[in-house]
């Protein structure tokens, strides 16, 4: 069950021989790559193989072994199961691996994470700077030997807590300067900030001379952080022609918390709480991505009436989600507040059930590994019933009467191009970008998780990819996803709602998994890298938003800047989860 | 037709703008209140409700569900001449499978013997940590640290809670979550009568 069928089928050993080698460690799956020939066979796992879609690239450091890895997870979107192929490298620094940013462009922010958070260097990167963690900022904070201000233990649970817990306060113990690490010869007085530089720096390249000899400067415009369009602390750094947009990156990292690293001082089972304030819209779409990764590392099955909630939950949470989605939307747009309000209204209806099945409202921790916490009583059942049957359709109609042929709205949003389908599989986006593009990749078909298979739904594409395409899809997916709902509330068994007993530490045996849900915003998945411990020995979060903004640079450049806040409210990020 | 559209939208608000007032006369004429009661909040917060919806915090309050979680405290029960009988053992488990790790216990020995003895010196939860994830009631095995309701907990100093602020009765407790309450009461109770007709079984084997 952990290994996708596909990858004994693809046969690489075979295509390369002594170039790569079968992943044979217990618990693993594909293939180890030769360094020096990694460009070589990610391009024939694309263009042979048909393996499209990279969706992560991450490392894990296994200090034990001296060696640090890098996680390649390709897919097809054509669907069907993955290719993990990796790369191992010494653990002694300069650490280089090649850069497969040639080969599959979107790997761009995700090899920059990598460079941030393990200092693996990325030959051949063209802008390998740090993205989460700013530039001057000592240390490599994934690596195991990396210790955070406040550093208690290497894992939960801490011994300072039972049976000698006198409470203290961190701050105390350790004040202010002697929980940080500083560069040599830091001196925060004399100190000036160099990102900004390297920023701008990055961005000359798209400065071109004019055609009649003459050196025309570009205007750098800041977008952000502190700007109400762009949902969040996000920064673009755009340059500009005139008003047309030749260059843009986008600075990310404000929010970051190195959710990462909390993951793997935690133990599986507290880390749920903790994937709720990932994407803070969507907590049980996170719940369901991380519940199914660690079972399948498990291999536990889930209780049949407990696969049926979740698809409930998720299913109600894309529901509001894709809500706020337009009214934001339209918010950004300058249609100040009616269209955010209605489309409140619903959402209220939904998080009042979500707070009373789960005990909060948006950080709804509901999910354990093997079911969910509690039964869904006949009374909630019945307030899921009349959201799904009576209301929802008739203010998704009402929503739709009031937008969707208001011509303001069509003329601001028809023709003015998201991205196409080639350069959206190129840079990994996925979700209903993606399928606003026309390419019909959704995981709930192509690689079906819970009970997805057993019901009947549509996965709606539009063709055009432009930015009403991109608006009518999501009201379709709340047609959909209410079709699913009809389907699962009539279904839903009887019957236990955890295989598992209630155990607040759980055995998870050696390995890796790589779980991956189609979440409202995209393809969300968690790599979790066991070693038979009770904490994760990596833990990995792939946010739809943060791989989905590597295309926002080719989906600006040539429109102008007043298109950008649209553009950006069209990929629906959420700094929780792209900052993580 | 050119603006039929945004006409369209136009009816969407204009409709619900007269269903403010709609709803409001409609209330008047029968006689109910649609402000300030838990009817008229309890219709807004439904799948009937039409017009405006909000609530006006503070002085009205949206119904709290029962199993609405707010940093956990510490059920005692409420023995003869006013004893609390605390429920926790400092067996420890909450603070193990606390996630922010906020929770902090000092368990009781006895002076003679110098062996633990099932009830907390010092029990302590910073509630600025804590993120009422639940975890602490859901896995204690002696129903004695529950979530409560009350959410209003601003304050100008840290929130590190000692045992006097943690320890509420058990009536309290019902009285904030009655099904969990029945249930856990009903579980307890056959619980203790399979004990003692184990015991009276035993008994009558053995005479």
């Amino acid at each position: 069950m952990t290994a996708p069928a596909s990858t004994q089928t693809v046969d690489l050993v075979q295509r390369f021989p002594g170039i790569v080698t079968a992943d044979e460690r217990p618990g693993y799956t594909g293939f180890f790559v030769e360094k020096d020939k990694l460009v070589e066979v990610a391009t024939v796992i694309r263009d042979e193989f048909g393996f499209d879609l990279l969706t992560a690239v991450t490392a894990v450091d296994y200090l034990a072994e001296e060696k640090m890895e890098v996680v390649y997870h390709a897919y097809k979107t054509t669907g069907g199961p993955g290719l993990v192929y990796r790369v191992q490298v010494p653990r002694v620094d300069p650490i280089e691996v090649p850069s497969l940013i040639d080969v599959y462009p979107g790997a761009d922010l995700q090899e920059r994470e990598a460079w941030d958070l393990f200092g693996i260097k990325f030959t051949g990167h063209p802008d390998l700077r740090r993205i989460l963690m700013w530039e001057g900022y000592e240390g490599h904070p994934l690596r195991k030997d990396w210790q955070e201000p406040f550093f208690e233990e290497e894992a939960k649970p801490f011994k300072s807590r039972w049976p000698e817990g006198n409470h203290e306060l961190a701050e105390e113990k350790n004040p202010f300067k002697d929980n940080l690490k500083f560069p040599q010869d830091f001196d925060p007085e004399k100190w000036v900030p160099e990102n900004d530089e390297m920023l701008y720096e990055s961005l000359k390249r798209y400065t071109v001379e004019s055609e009649d000899g003459m050196n025309t400067d570009r205007i750098v415009v800041n977008m952000g952080p502190q700007h109400p369009s762009t949902h969040g602390v996000f920064r673009a750094a755009i340059t500009l022609d005139g008003e047309t947009i030749t260059g843009l990156k986008p600075v990310v990292g404000y929010l970051h918390r190195n959710h990462d690293k909390i993951g793997e001082r935690n133990t599986y089972l507290q880390n749920m709480p903790y994937t709720d304030r990932l994407d803070y819209f969507n907590s049980m779409s996170n719940n369901l991505a991380y519940a199914i990764t660690v079972e399948k590392l498990m291999n536990i099955p889930v209780a049949e009436r407990a696969d049926y909630i979740r698809v409930i939950m998720a299913e109600l949470s894309r529901i509001q989600n894709h809500l706020v989605f337009i009214g934001m939307l339209l918010n950004d747009l300058g249609a100040m507040y009616t269209p955010a309000l209605y489309a409140f209204e619903e959402r209220e209806l939904i998080l009042d059930i979500f707070e009373e099945v789960s005990g909060a409202r948006m950080m709804c921790n509901y999910l354990r590994f093997g079911g969910v916490v509690r039964d869904l009583t006949p009374n909630i059942l019945h307030k899921i019933k009349d959201l799904v049957f009576d209301r929802l359709p008739a203010k998704t109609d009402q929503m739709e009467r009031l937008l969707s042929e208001n011509e303001i709205l069509v003329s601001r949003l028809q023709g003015v191009r998201v991205v196409d389908a080639e350069t959206a599989i190129k840079y990994s986006v996925t979700g209903p970008v993606l399928r606003a593009a026309g390419v019909p990749y959704d995981l709930r078909r192509a690689d079906p998780y819970s009970v997805y298979d057993r019901f009947d739904f549509d996965v709606v594409t539009r063709q055009n990819g432009d930015m009403m395409d991109n608006y009518l899809i999501r009201v379709d997916e709340i047609r959909q996803s209410l079709h699913i709902l009809e389907q699962a509330v009539k279904q839903i068994p009887e019957g236990p709602i955890n295989s598992q007993k209630p155990q607040y530490q759980v055995r998870v045996p050696a390995g890796e998994a790589y779980g991956r849900i189609e979440s409202p915003k995209g393809e969300l998945a968690f790599y979790v890298v066991s070693n038979g411990k009770p904490n994760p020995y990596r833990y990995h979060v792939r946010p739809a938003s943060f791989v989905n903004i590597t295309c926002l640079e080719q989906m600006c450049i040539g429109t102008k800047i007043a298109d950008f806040v649209a553009l950006l409210g069209m990929l629906d990020i959420v700094m929780g989860e792209l900052d993580r | 037709m050119y603006g039929k559209g945004i006409l369209k939208g136009l009816s969407v608000t204009w409709k619900r703008f007269w269903d403010t007032y709609i709803e409001d006369i409609s209330w008047l004429l029968s006689g109910k209140k649609r402000y300030f009661t838990d009817e008229g909040i309890k219709h807004r917060a439904s799948k009937h409700t039409k017009g405006i919806f909000t609530v006006q915090y503070p002085e009205e309050q949206l119904i709290q569900p029962e199993e609405f979680r707010y940093v956990p405290f510490l059920v005692y029960d409420e023995g003869e001449e006013g004893k609390k009988e605390v429920r926790c053992t400092s067996c420890g488990i909450c603070a193990k499978v606390c996630p922010p790790q906020c929770i902090w216990i000092v368990r009781s020995n006895d002076p003679n013997t110098g062996r633990p003895v099932p009830e907390p010196t010092e029990f302590y939860i910073d509630a600025d940590i804590c993120m009422n994830c639940g975890f602490c009631s859901e896995y204690c095995p002696f129903d004695a640290i529950k979530m409560d309701h009350d959410f209003d907990i601003a304050s100008y100093e840290r929130n590190v809670y000692g045992l006097e602020k943690l320890l509420k009765p058990a009536s309290y407790y019902a009285s904030i979550r009655p099904e969990n309450y029945t249930r856990e009461e009903e579980a307890r109770k056959a619980k203790e009568e399979a004990k003692a007709a184990k015991a009276a079984a035993r008994a009558a084997a053995s005479s």
